[in-house]
């Protein structure tokens, strides 16, 4: 793609970088040339953030080497980063929407005359440069006026005309719909012309294969590949970043719970614009749906949808064949649904309440403010989940920040089946949570749908998913691309999906 | 039981002694004569005259227990006292202008609640608007006067007593059980701390945090008001500018003296009832033992600075660091900072 004789642009070896009790990154290297677009992908935890941090100067590099068109450098912060030419933009735009469009793109640098910001020269500018990429906006308007997608051209504008050598998209489309993506995609097209260097960070796999030339992937702080995007198919690149190799893969154990009872709750078209395709999904009674896709694919904003935190904005759902609304959390508990959130700390615990306010809360809530449960009733129900699910905690009444993950995890979980639902929804039911406590988790969700509640489950762990489920809905790019029954989940055949290549997969069942 | 004492011990240990302080400046502090079939007193008249701030201080705990802040209360009480003083003066009778005053109140903290819970406005500049707006209001009630009134069943408000007990301590301890029934013998206490602590987990356990912040607000409107009319009811006239001037930010000072905090949350009534009470031993204290009223805010900002740093388990630090000074002064490292 590039003469191999001219040094790379960039071209970074051996870099590490731990964090205490961490390794964010060990012995990565990463090369990039002139005129290329360089997906950078990777799960959570993978090291995309440290590398990029690393390479603005935010975090200094514990071992490593990192050269620049050859000379070797060295930087201490993100002024040093500008200076040397490497620019970033990032998913929420920073940059300040009170200021003009103007304003935003010479901060720190504007023109002027005899001592006084020259205003006019400035706007002439902005528009020119603006102009360059094909935009034509008032330049003297505000930037917060503007749609986030040209907040964000603006953006790449900027850091492009502050930096012209390395330019680092770290997730800049997250918030754009599909025209959008288009228009931002042809501006990066025009700087890698002009002979940039583009990192791209997404979670969209159909950008990375319309945009990159070369994909690397990193993950767990290592560099697992580094690849021309045309030598690397889809399903290779998804066992790359989820870690799975082929012959590691075994069938599993279906040894399902009963048969699936009546359909309780049915969701037709439902989406929402600049969150999640539209999608149907049925939900019968005593299954465990898995829900399965890379982060940022869309499984939490499928949860949040169905327990109506998020409002659909089209479609419809059907409860026990009646429509029903579903326009806040509290019209989805009415509902019979229960949602356990992958963010245990902002979104489930209400810290400073003990275990036993915990567990009674969302059957307070539902049951309103006018008809406490009695202190003996709470205290009952609060025991009894405790010994149930085994939560360990000295005392009911302590607080629940003070407990560890894995039994704030229960607790919540407590929390839902006190108020008996029909739905529970878990989103990462065990991330960060000690293995004991994992298996017993995923034991509890085998009960809990063999009493013939419907479980949702979201998590990114495939071994874990083709364990529990009945069936298997597959989300990419924030749309529900496929969906396996029974026999047909595995970890490949869900990767497969991931990837958009399921045709083969049922062919290439290895013999057992 | 012993656990609430347990919580308590600092605010009743300051009661103590800041009385105590009262009784050694003014040996009669404790006198408690009969007069009239009225008690009257050093100690009577701290509650009397700590009344309005108590009953304030039980709105602003509701208020912070959510994660607000109500600066409006010393505005409302001036409303409600011009309302009341008007209607009377119109002919009405003393019921339908308490009635209407305390209907007014309740408006207002409906206003701040719409403005909170539905407008997403921060609660400090939700009630600002009324703190500012409110004064204006109360003036033009008034017409710019300050309206004096004869009504005794009015009057009787303010300075009247029943078995000896003054009417504004009567009307404080009822409208403290009042919340007390309303908020810990419902489940509206818990739901209060729970979107106080984390509102949005909360609304994700289907608590309406948006009804249970309406309420809060909606209460503090209606015992501000209360407020407001014992305050013109005591002095027998409505000042639009004068009456709770600067009252929310005693009432506030209460709360936090209570131990609630600022963060929202755990929300203790009876502890600030009893901080309403520290501030008034203290007022009444200064006055009795005959220092400028001048020194008054000094000795109480220096009695509540102590106060706040019993509670903060800062002071344990804090003393720990000058002890270490004191212990060590010529072997610190850097020679330089010793005393």
């Amino acid at each position: 793609m590039n003469s191999a004789r001219q040094p790379a642009l960039l071209d970074l070896r051996g870099i590490a970088k731990s964090f205490p009790g961490v390794h964010a990154l060990s012995d990565v290297d990463f090369t990039l040339h002139k005129g290329e677009v360089h997906a950078l992908l990777g799960e959570n935890g993978a090291g995309k953030s440290t590398l990029i941090k690393v390479l603005t100067g935010i975090h200094r590099r514990d071992a490593g080497t990192m050269h620049l068109e050859g000379q070797p450098i060295d930087l201490h912060d993100p002024a040093d980063a500008q200076r040397l030419g490497i620019g970033t933009v990032y998913q929420e735009v920073n940059l300040l929407p009170n200021l003009t469009v103007a304003e935003n793109i010479y901060l720190g640098r504007q023109p002027t005359r005899l001592g006084f910001v020259d205003r006019r020269r400035m706007a002439r500018d902005a528009r020119a440069l603006l102009a360059g990429y094909g935009l034509d906006i008032d330049v003297n308007a505000a930037l917060g006026d503007f749609s986030v997608a040209v907040q964000q051209l603006v953006a790449i504008a900027r850091a492009a005309d502050l930096s012209a050598r390395i330019l680092i998209l770290d997730e800049p489309t997250a918030s754009l719909d599909a025209q959008e993506v288009a228009t931002m995609f042809a501006m990066v097209r025009q700087l890698k012309a002009q002979g940039l260097g583009i990192v791209f960070v997404t979670h969209f796999l159909d950008q990375v294969y319309e945009i990159a030339n070369r994909i690397t992937v990193l993950r767990n702080g290592r560099l697992v590949g580094s690849h021309a995007t045309a030598d690397l198919p889809r399903l290779d690149l998804v066992r790359l970043m989820l870690g799975k190799e082929l012959a590691e893969i075994e069938s599993a154990d279906h040894a399902h719970g009963p048969g699936r009872g009546g359909l309780c709750a049915s969701f037709r078209d439902f989406g929402k614009r600049r969150y999640l395709a539209p999608f149907d999904l049925d939900i019968h009674e005593g299954e465990v749906i898995g829900i399965a896709g890379l982060l940022g694919s869309g499984r939490t904003e499928t949860a949040k949808l169905i327990f109506g935190i998020e409002r659909a904005d089209r479609g419809e759902v059907l409860v026990d064949g009646a429509s029903a609304r579903l326009a806040a959390p509290r019209d989805a508990i009415a509902l019979g649904f229960g949602f356990c959130p992958e963010d245990r700390k902002t979104e489930g615990i209400v810290g400073e309440l003990s275990v036993r306010e915990n567990i009674i809360l969302a059957l307070q809530a539902r049951r309103g403010w006018i008809k406490p449960i009695p202190a003996a009733e709470q205290k009952r129900i609060a025991e009894e989940f405790v010994r149930r699910l085994d939560i360990r905690t000295t005392d009911i009444e302590k607080p629940i920040e003070l407990l560890s993950g894995g039994n704030q995890q229960k607790a919540l979980l407590a929390r839902w089946l006190a108020t008996n639902p029909r739905i529970l929804i878990l989103d990462e039911p065990t991330r960060g949570i000690d293995v004991g406590a994992h298996a017993e988790i995923i034991r509890l969700i085998r009960e809990l749908c063999g009493r013939g509640m419907s479980l949702l489950v979201i998590s990114s762990e495939l071994d874990e998913i083709t364990v529990y489920s009945d069936r298997v809905v597959v989300l990419a790019d924030r749309r529900h691309v496929g969906e396996l029954r029974a026999a047909e989940i595995s970890p490949r055949s869900i990767m497969a999906a991931i990837a958009g290549t399921d045709a083969p997969v049922a062919q290439q069942e290895r013999p057992a | 039981m012993t656990r609430h004492l347990k919580a308590a011990a600092p605010q009743l240990a300051a009661l103590f002694l800041v009385l105590l302080a009262n009784w050694i400046v003014f040996p009669e502090f404790f006198h408690i004569r009969v007069q009239d079939g009225r008690l009257y007193g050093s100690l009577v008249d701290v509650f009397n005259r700590g009344a309005p701030v108590a009953l304030l201080a039980i709105g602003m705990t509701l208020v912070i227990a959510t994660r607000g802040i109500d600066l409006s209360v010393g505005a409302v009480m001036a409303i409600a006292g011009a309302t009341a003083a008007t209607l009377v003066n119109d002919g009405h009778g003393a019921m339908t202008a308490i009635a209407a005053a305390l209907a007014v109140g309740l408006l207002c903290g409906l206003w701040n609640g719409i403005l909170v819970a539905l407008l997403d406005i921060q609660p400090i500049i939700a009630t600002l608007i009324l703190m500012v707006a409110g004064r204006g209001i109360a003036q033009l009630i008034t017409e710019g006067q300050i309206v004096t009134f004869v009504d005794p069943a009015l009057i009787f408000m303010g300075s009247g007593a029943i078995a000896g007990i003054p009417m504004p301590v009567i009307l404080a301890f009822l409208a403290l059980c009042v919340t007390l029934f309303l908020y810990r013998r419902t489940a509206l206490g818990l739901l209060t701390e729970a979107i106080g602590i984390n509102r949005r987990a909360s609304a994700y356990a289907g608590v309406n945090a948006r009804a249970v912040l309406l309420v809060a607000y909606a209460w503090c409107g209606l015992t501000a008001s209360l407020a407001g009319i014992i305050a013109a009811a005591d002095i027998k006239g409505a000042d639009a500018n004068n009456a709770g001037l600067w009252l929310e930010l005693d009432a506030i000072l209460a709360v936090v003296i209570g131990g609630t905090s600022l963060f929202g949350g755990r929300f203790r009534l009876v502890l600030s009832f009893v901080g309403a009470l520290i501030i008034q031993a203290m007022n009444t204290g200064i006055l009795l033992s005959g220092f400028k009223p001048e020194f008054n805010l000094i000795v109480k900002a220096f009695v509540i600075l102590v106060l706040l740093l019993m509670q903060s388990g800062a002071s344990g630090a804090l003393l720990d660091r000058l002890a270490l000074i004191r212990s060590r002064p010529r072997l610190a490292p850097e020679g330089k900072e010793v005393s």
